[in-house]
């Protein structure tokens, strides 16, 4: 080694004093080739995601592209009719999307209150204890396969809680029974994430409002509700995204009927289901049976996208930032 | 140990009076049997070393620790007479008569004028006008000539000694008869420093101040009375509990304290 510190002797003294060039300069002494290798692994990580989005969007949007050459775009998006499969061809695709609709906003008018309920108990109301038991529980349940949930509907909120219970005259596919299903499944991630996001907002604040005289249900709507906004809405705009892409319960639940709905209590088939159940691997590359599916596919990201961007929007509207 | 009621030189007509308070936080005791009043419109310091308690003490003059899972509180706080922690009586009535202000300032993510207006609001009082009440607590505070150009602002906006300012308005905005300050001056410079301490005097003629500081110069400036405390092990184990040691005149603690651990602590030689 070239400048040992500890070293005695006259010269260790004057080379202190009067330091020999490189041991002034800044150049790095070590290569640090693992640094430079974590750097391209991150760099890789999150080139595959991006590049991963790109290629569906891409496998996506060609067969779509064909599809539009044959069938008018306008005719896609208002006709009413979708028969892609008889003798008689129509491609209008609103059935699919009021399916979708009916069974997304089913769905949310579960999840949002009961999912959003259960965050402000586990993290507001409920002492310890509670809280570290249910929550993991919580957690569990959103892991449950969706198909598990989808012979659920069929099988039991159809016919005995809807038709038994309640005295619902639903049909043997309804959207309605589909919807419930789809919202439940969904509680556990809005309660899980929102719960997340209000734990995450400083005990402080709470402390200077209960310092003023608030009681717990004013603290929570007016201080961390605001406060996690953020962190809620991304909750429900997942909870959101899955119930429009969720496939096997609404394959399962909904019916394969694919007509305008108006009544919850028919059945009736969203993007979803046709695409899982027009996918059969049957249909010739290139034929315009084919290029179906994509054409509804793309129609459902674009869906999703857009409705992604209007939450961020308003996300960032109402935000408090602490 | 002295556990009998320490008396001050003259006792002053009180708002708070604590007896045998002693505060539990699972088992561990970490104040023990506090007796202790705090008078009217004076400025009351609570000091000593950290870990001692004081703030433990401060949060059981609100209910505060009732927050805190797993803490609890012997003996009794009298407001006027009437034990805080008794059967029918609601923390958050208890909260708004005697409010808090923190170490750390902790304005609400929202604007200036929402802050102030947030306790009025939450606590249903009935105001003719709402930005009388939002102009009155910041002048109230020594704030508003410095924020009355940016109301819809954020609060976050101000500095740290601008924000604090705020929280005592947004403290006085609720009408308190007590405010408890826990070192509210702990994160601010010396001229933040010097206008809230002369703000605090400018309030004890409105409110009866409870103050936590380190700083035993401020506590010599502002407080009428000083209440030092220390934590010394328990007979049987090794935690500290933490309690009153000595309650006086200012003058008196800082002059000639009857405690040789008081005058020991305040020249310095520990703590
Ligand atoms: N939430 C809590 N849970 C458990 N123990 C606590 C809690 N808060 C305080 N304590 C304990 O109680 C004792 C007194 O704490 P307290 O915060 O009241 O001291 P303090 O005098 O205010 O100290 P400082 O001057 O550092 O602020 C300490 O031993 C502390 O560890
Ligand atoms: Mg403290």
């Amino acid at each position: 080694m070239s400048h040992r510190s500890a070293g005695a002797g006259p010269s260790t003294v004057s080379r202190g004093l009067r330091p020999s060039p490189d041991r002034l300069s800044l150049r790095s002494t070590s290569p640090r080739r693992g640094e430079k290798a974590a750097f391209g692994f991150l760099v890789l990580a999150a080139a595959v995601s991006v590049l991963t989005t790109v290629g569906i969007v891409v496998s996506l949007a060609l067969p779509a592209v064909q599809f539009f050459r044959e069938v008018n775009v306008l005719d896609f998006l208002t006709g009413t009719s979708w028969t892609p499969r008889f003798t008689e061809k129509s491609y209008g695709v609103l059935p699919l999307i009021t399916g979708t609709l009916w069974t997304t906003g089913i769905a949310l008018a579960v999840c949002v209150p009961l999912g959003l309920g259960a965050a402000i108990y586990l993290s507001e109301y409920a002492s310890t204890g509670v809280r570290k038991t249910l929550k993991p529980i919580l957690e569990l349940l959103a892991g449950v396969p969706s198909v598990v949930y989808g012979l659920f509907a069929v099988t039991f909120v159809g016919p005995v809680v809807l038709k038994e219970w309640f005295g619902i005259q639903v049909q043997t596919f309804s959207v309605l029974a589909a919807g419930l299903v789809l919202g439940v499944m969904i509680i556990p991630t809005v309660a899980s994430l929102a719960e997340d996001a209000m734990s995450a907002v400083p005990r402080s604040l709470r402390e200077a409002s209960y310092g003023l005289g608030a009681n717990r249900m004013r603290t929570v709507l007016r201080v961390v509700f605001p406060a996690a906004v953020s962190g809620i809405a991304a909750s429900l705009v997942l909870a959101l995204s899955r119930a429009v892409g969720e496939t096997m319960i609404v394959a399962m639940a909904a019916g394969s009927q694919a007509k305008m709905v108006s009544d919850p209590l028919e059945g009736g088939q969203t993007m979803t289901g046709f695409i899982a159940s027009a996918a059969l691997g049957d249909s010739v590359q290139g034929s315009l049976q084919y290029n179906t599916l994509f054409a509804v596919g793309i129609t459902l990201f674009v869906l999703t996208l857009v409705i992604n961007l209007i939450s961020i929007r308003l996300v960032n509207r109402f935000r408090e930032i602490y | 140990m002295d556990t009998g009621r320490i008396q001050a030189s003259e006792s002053p007509r009180a708002v708070l009076g604590c007896t045998d308070v002693s505060v539990y936080y699972g088992d561990f005791r970490a104040v023990n049997e506090v007796t202790m009043d705090i008078g009217v419109h004076e400025v009351t310091a609570l000091i000593g070393p950290s870990g001692c308690g004081k703030s433990t003490v401060l949060r059981s003059l609100n209910r505060m620790n009732d927050l805190i899972p797993g803490s609890r509180v012997t003996g009794t706080v009298a407001y006027h007479g009437q034990d805080i922690y008794g059967k029918d009586v609601d923390p958050i009535e208890v909260r708004r008569r005697i409010g808090m202000v923190f170490q750390k300032p902790n304005p609400f993510p929202k604007s200036i004028y929402d802050n102030v207006a947030y306790g009025p609001k939450v606590t249903g009082m009935k105001v003719s006008s709402m930005d009388d009440v939002v102009e009155e607590s910041l002048r109230g505070a020594a704030l508003w000539d410095e924020v009355k150009d940016k109301l819809k602002q954020s609060a976050y906006g101000l500095s740290g000694g601008q924000q604090q300012r705020l929280c005592i308005a947004r403290t006085i905005a609720v009408k308190p008869e007590v405010i408890l300050m826990d070192e509210p001056c702990s994160a601010l410079d010396p001229i933040a420093t010097a206008r809230i301490e002369d703000l605090m005097m400018e309030l004890k003629k409105d409110y009866t101040i409870v103050i936590v500081t380190h700083n035993m110069q401020q506590a010599a400036r502002v407080a009428d009375r000083t209440a030092f405390f220390t934590a010394e092990a328990a007979e049987g184990h090794g935690d500290r509990t933490g309690h009153l040691v000595e309650f006086d005149l200012t003058t008196k603690i800082f002059s000639n304290p009857s405690d040789n651990r008081t005058e020991d602590y305040i020249s310095g030689r520990f703590g």
